[in-house]
């Protein structure tokens, strides 16, 4: 085993070296503009694109001249988001009520923060609150649906606690009701089967920093039939991706990103499968050696390889300084500049002291049963030691409940 | 974020960790004062106990912690500090000095106050159980 231990699959992923191969022959030899129309150089380089495409658009079930490639899912999300409402705006610029949208408090900041600007542009939102698993139901989305709703945007798999929405009757109901529907598929697309017309996404983001490609290139799903789905463009310039995304493309990266979908593509089922198991095991052996360990979010519908568990009377930054052989990331505020604790905990009804309390371990290609076995080891130890200074875990055992104190502060 | 060699040491081997028994048993207890206090801006808690004998000094000292790492070391630290000293002198205890002793970046100062919040409000526990608190005891300001 090398230490230390990758389990931070969520937050980013290894280049697979076949795509790093599949890479390298476009920054020395293949190193022409793809959209220099003149010469051989170019040439090849558009027939790399082309091929990405190609395999891209195969991984979700579209046709390749509905992928507009972009520099990750923060880009897409934006593109998608802003440029669908002011496309479809019931009104112009600068005026009130210019359309309604749908979204929910615990999406990812990059579908959030969009939306908080739109609000400020004249647009209404609605935050909708999932149930305490997650889950946003499509009842939930016919509920808030208005006659001025012209764009539902919701993920297809949380990125924090892995919840896999259902994507493909949220998507129905939109169609009903006339609204554009994007969803955030950046934790859900290359690990799990994606269909956008069984499906029915109208717009889809995802990054190549998370399957196994090079970071900063990403894709948006632009469905162009049934409806053509049309969108205001937030780049501006020599009018690449049809107008929609002004820029040289990044042709390294984008052939490194299409092969990653070809990997996915092939190699899902099996992947799926292996770290299902091992999520699994990770968790079950948590669960087996302590009491108050919680498996945040719904129990089934969630993503094979991603895990978030809050150990009760824990803190989640000191666990983390427990366990420094394991990379992973904790839902506990500590850890970040912010002191708040995780927005999407909360947001699931988790008081403070659990959503201080959690980790999210996020398995990925190379995990293997040791590592699981290891971290297993290395977070009881952890859990244990701070248990035996918690002042938390002293009132749970004299039978107190700790959710009734309320604490006394200055 | 990297950690001082300090807060590294104890985190590993905590000083004084515990307490002088059940939650309901030293309320009863005149010789022990309890401080528990909570962090308003990260939601973590710290348990400080001190023993104190008839002459006024702190004989012993116990903490609890849930918290991070700043926040164990720094009482840790702090029941090492208060340990043989008069209840007075133990009040003097100033936050400035445990981040200076452990190096706490500027996002974990609070982390420091919650321990001096608790030397005083044990110390005020303890006061209040033997008819010794007035007034002026109970004001404090922190350098934040
Ligand atoms: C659900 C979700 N959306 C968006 C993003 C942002 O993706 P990117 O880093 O490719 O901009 C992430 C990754 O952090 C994510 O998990
Ligand atoms: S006590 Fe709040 S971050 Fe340390």
């Amino acid at each position: 085993m090398n230490f230390p231990i990758y389990m931070d699959n969520a937050s980013t992923t290894r280049t697979d070296p076949r795509v790093v191969e599949a890479m390298l022959p476009y920054f020395t030899e293949i190193y022409g503009n793809s959209a220099s129309r003149n010469h051989a150089f170019g040439w090849a380089a558009e027939a790399g694109i082309d091929r990405a495409r190609e395999q891209a658009a195969s991984l979700i079930g579209a046709g390749p001249k509905e992928i507009v490639w972009t520099s990750g899912s923060t880009e897409s999300n934006n593109l998608a988001i802003k440029g669908a409402a002011q496309m479809y705006a019931k009104a112009p610029m600068g005026e009130k009520s210019r359309g309604h949208i749908i979204t929910c408090i615990i999406e990812h900041k990059a579908v959030l923060d969009p939306c908080k600007r739109l609000e400020r542009e004249g647009f209404d939102v609605t935050y909708l609150e999932p149930g305490s698993d997650g889950i946003v139901t499509a009842d939930l989305i016919r509920a808030a649906m208005r006659d001025d709703t012209i764009l539902v945007t919701i993920m297809w798999a949380n990125n924090e606690i892995g919840t896999i929405n259902d994507i493909r009757s949220i998507g129905a109901v939109c169609r009903e009701h006339g609204a554009v529907f994007h969803t955030d598929a950046t934790q859900w697309v290359g690990k799990m089967p994606t269909d956008v017309e069984r499906d029915n996404v109208d717009l889809m983001s995802w990054s190549s920093h998370k399957i196994y490609g090079p970071g900063g290139v990403g894709a948006l799903y632009v469905r162009r039939r049934r409806p053509r789905v049309r969108l205001q463009a937030q780049i501006d310039g020599g009018g690449h991706e049809r107008g929609m995304r002004s820029g040289t493309l990044n042709v390294s990266g984008i052939v490194g990103f299409g092969a990653a979908c070809e990997i996915c593509e092939n190699e899902m089922e099996s992947e799926g499968e292996r770290l299902l198991a091992l999520r699994l095991k990770l968790e079950n052996g948590l669960k087996g050696l302590m009491d108050v360990v919680e498996v945040n979010g719904h129990s089934e519908r969630r993503l094979p390889h991603l895990t978030n568990i809050s150990f009760g009377f824990v803190e989640g930054e000191s666990l983390m300084m427990g366990i420094k052989d394991i990379a992973c990331s904790s839902g506990s505020a500590c850890t970040s500049a912010s002191l708040e604790p995780s927005y999407v905990l909360k947001g699931l009804g988790l008081g403070d002291e659990l959503a201080h309390s959690s980790l999210r371990l996020s398995l990925g290609r190379w995990s293997t049963e040791e590592e699981v076995d290891f971290a297993i080891n290395s977070i009881h130890q952890a859990v244990e030691h701070l248990r035996v200074l918690s002042p938390l875990f002293d009132l749970h055992n004299e039978g107190i409940d700790i959710t009734k104190i309320v604490w006394q502060s200055h | 974020m990297a950690y001082s060699e300090k807060v590294i040491d104890h985190y590993q081997n905590p000083r004084n960790v515990g307490s002088f028994g059940a939650s309901n048993e030293v309320k009863e207890r005149k010789d022990v004062g309890v401080g528990i206090v909570g962090a308003p801006e990260c939601g973590d808690v710290m348990q400080l106990q001190i023993k104190v004998g008839d002459d006024g000094v702190i004989e012993d000292a116990k903490f609890k912690c849930f918290g991070c790492g700043s926040a164990i070391a720094s009482s840790s630290l702090a029941t090492e500090w208060i340990k043989g000293k008069s209840v007075d002198e133990a009040l003097k205890i100033k936050n400035t000095r445990i981040v200076e002793e452990l190096s706490l970046p500027p996002v974990k100062i609070h982390c420091s106050v919650l321990a001096e919040d608790s030397i005083r409000t044990a110390i005020e526990d303890y006061k209040r159980k033997n008819g010794k608190l007035d007034e002026a005891d109970t004001g404090h300001a922190h350098a934040h």
